[in-house]
């Protein structure tokens, strides 16, 4: 199976590809603890790249509540580890089920009703809002005032409980990153991404192919949702601190889809070039503004929207197929 | 193979077929000829399970398949070859051929088709890589039927394939499912190109406003009066 991926890839892209996870995998070896902590926040924006571009990419739903998935996976497991000492690991199944059934729940109502398109997108934000203002309710995971992981030097080095270094979370998160890689590059080529792709081309065309639309369209809902909730279950445990207010907010939602759409939606190496350019360009601007003893809190997510508005003015495609090409990479579909 | 009896279809309160009754006999071409919303697409979406019929009965080889959605009607073998060729632009020919083969009757031998296909259509083979979108619209209309034949269909509703092609391009096209019916694909037609298309077919039926007004062979209604004053011009 591995093999076939790579049938088709130019031997320069192959050696590219290896190069690279020569690279990440030596990182820390090098790095100190900010420059790998920026890398996590690269893997981590590659993971949920990859996870949004699997419904928009390739089959075509637009969501912008995909913070929704984030949180609710972030609190199951944190929840379940605070209350009852259940670890992450086990935590992560009951995390990403829920997440799988609430996605469910929002698939049946958009296909059962036909809600398309801007609508779909509507609905995505809905449904993360109305979870935003629950959890702000919740006195069991701390309400509006957050929800605390415990941080116990005691606790150092259980990697079981991901109470760990950040050399263990930057390991864990390249892990994520290439296997939803992996996992995207099979799918493609799979007769499900052959199902997903014909739906987001032409949904009239690939019914008459027969072709199950809706459920074409909620296999990918649930495949998306259920990944972007293993990325909670990471991001709860590696900050230690949550608030319905940063991980259900719809600017999270934003964060999360950026990387796809300055990569390259819908292609395979988009979500990594996104999140290789975003990441470290917020960590730049931080310290610029940190440097210049400027106290803007929305600088960050205006440079963002102008790099964004740059891209779809420029290449509205993304900067993988251009940079593709011009490395002499391409071919049809990747 | 496939019999229509007596079918009611409605958009909200617009009738667009009423009490259609036709057959399609294993082994011929079958012409549906009419003007501009005549009803002809909406019967191909009605037979396809596209759009669910309010009354009457599809008969597919003796089973009822009136009300089924696509994925089960293609499956039992009735393959369409939409409008405009509906095929997807930004996919490689390849990758459309594919997306031909999903269904489970057809899903084992995808590798085998696909080579047969470029055997059938070397035009495709050569652009096997390229984005289906590049293709003129003759090369289009041919990556249309082939990837409805990747499915194994028994019977393939053709809906205006000679729509917007050039005279050239239409003749070859007919050829193809001239072709196609020695072979033994049993074929329904549907044709605003009503010279052509009677030329073509063994049986034909006039739709007129949603409902069948005349039925005969290809050469009696080539020869009928009514029909070379309103769709001939003569």
């Amino acid at each position: 199976m591995i093999a076939e991926l790579f049938a088709g890839v130019s031997t320069r892209a192959r050696v590219l590809l290896v190069l690279l996870a020569v690279v990440m995998l030596a990182a820390p070896l090098v790095l100190d603890r900010y420059l790998v902590s920026v890398l996590i926040l690269v893997c981590l924006a590659a993971y949920t790249g990859q996870a949004w571009n699997i419904l928009l990419g390739f089959a075509g739903l637009l969501s912008l509540g995909h913070a929704l998935y984030l949180g609710l996976a972030a609190y199951i497991s944190a929840g379940l580890y605070v209350h009852f000492g259940i670890g992450p690991w086990l935590g992560v199944f009951p995390a990403v089920a829920v997440c799988v059934a609430v996605a469910a729940l929002l698939g049946w109502l958009a296909f059962r009703f036909r809600i398309e398109g801007v609508y779909f997108a509507l609905l995505t934000i809905a449904f993360a809002e109305v979870a935003r203002i629950g959890f702000d309710h919740i006195g069991f995971t701390g309400g509006a005032g957050g929800f605390f992981l415990p941080v116990r030097s005691e606790d150092q080095g259980q990697w079981w409980n991901l109470r760990s270094g950040p050399t263990f979370f930057y390991y864990l998160a390249l892990l994520l990153a290439a296997g939803a890689f992996l996992l995207c590059a099979v799918l493609r080529r799979s007769r499900l991404g052959h199902r997903w792709l014909a739906v987001r081309e032409d949904p009239e065309a690939a019914q008459a192919l027969g072709i199950h639309i809706n459920r074409a369209r909620m296999s990918a809902l649930l495949l998306s949702a259920g990944m972007t909730g293993i990325a909670g279950v990471f991001q709860a445990f590696y900050a230690n601190n949550l608030f319905p207010s940063q991980i259900f907010d719809i600017s999270r939602s934003i964060d999360l889809i950026l990387a796809p759409i300055i990569g390259g939606v819908g292609t395979l190496f988009g979500p990594i070039l996104g999140a290789f350019v975003l990441a470290p360009l917020g960590e730049v601007l931080i310290s610029i503004t940190g440097a210049i003893g400027l106290n803007a809190p929305g600088t960050k997510a205006l440079v963002f929207g102008l790099f964004l508005m740059a891209i779809i003015a420029g290449v509205p495609t993304g900067l993988w197929p251009r940079l593709a090409s011009l490395l002499r990479l391409r071919s049809v579909g990747r | 193979m496939l019999s229509v009896e007596n079918l009611d279809l409605f958009y909200g309160d617009a009738q667009a077929l009423s009490g259609v009754s036709l057959d399609v006999p294993q082994g011929e071409i079958v012409a549906i000829v009419g003007a501009n919303g005549a009803g002809k697409t909406s019967l191909i979406r009605a037979i396809g399970g596209m759009l669910r019929p309010a009354r009457g009965a599809i008969r597919f080889r003796s089973r009822d398949i009136a009300g089924l959605p696509s994925s089960s009607v293609c499956d039992f073998g009735i393959g369409q070859v939409a409008e405009g060729r509906q095929i997807f632009p930004t996919l490689s020919v390849r990758e459309n051929l594919l997306t031909g083969s999903l269904l489970p009757r057809a899903r084992g031998r995808r590798a085998h088709n696909l080579e047969r296909m470029f055997a059938l259509f070397p035009i495709l083979a050569e652009r096997a890589t390229q984005a289906a979108g590049t293709l003129s619209g003759g090369e289009q209309q041919m990556l249309a039927i082939a990837r409805c034949l990747m499915g194994e269909p028994e019977l393939i509703m053709f809906d205006e394939p000679s729509l917007g092609l050039a005279p050239a391009i239409v003749a070859r096209v007919l050829e193809v499912i001239r072709e196609l019916n020695r072979d033994g694909m049993t074929c329904m037609l549907v044709e605003q190109n009503v010279a052509a298309s009677l030329r073509l077919a063994n049986h034909a039926y006039v739709l007129e406003n949603g409902a069948i007004t005349l039925s005969g062979s290809g050469a009696e209604l080539l020869a009928d009066d009514r029909v070379r004053r309103s769709y001939l011009g003569m």
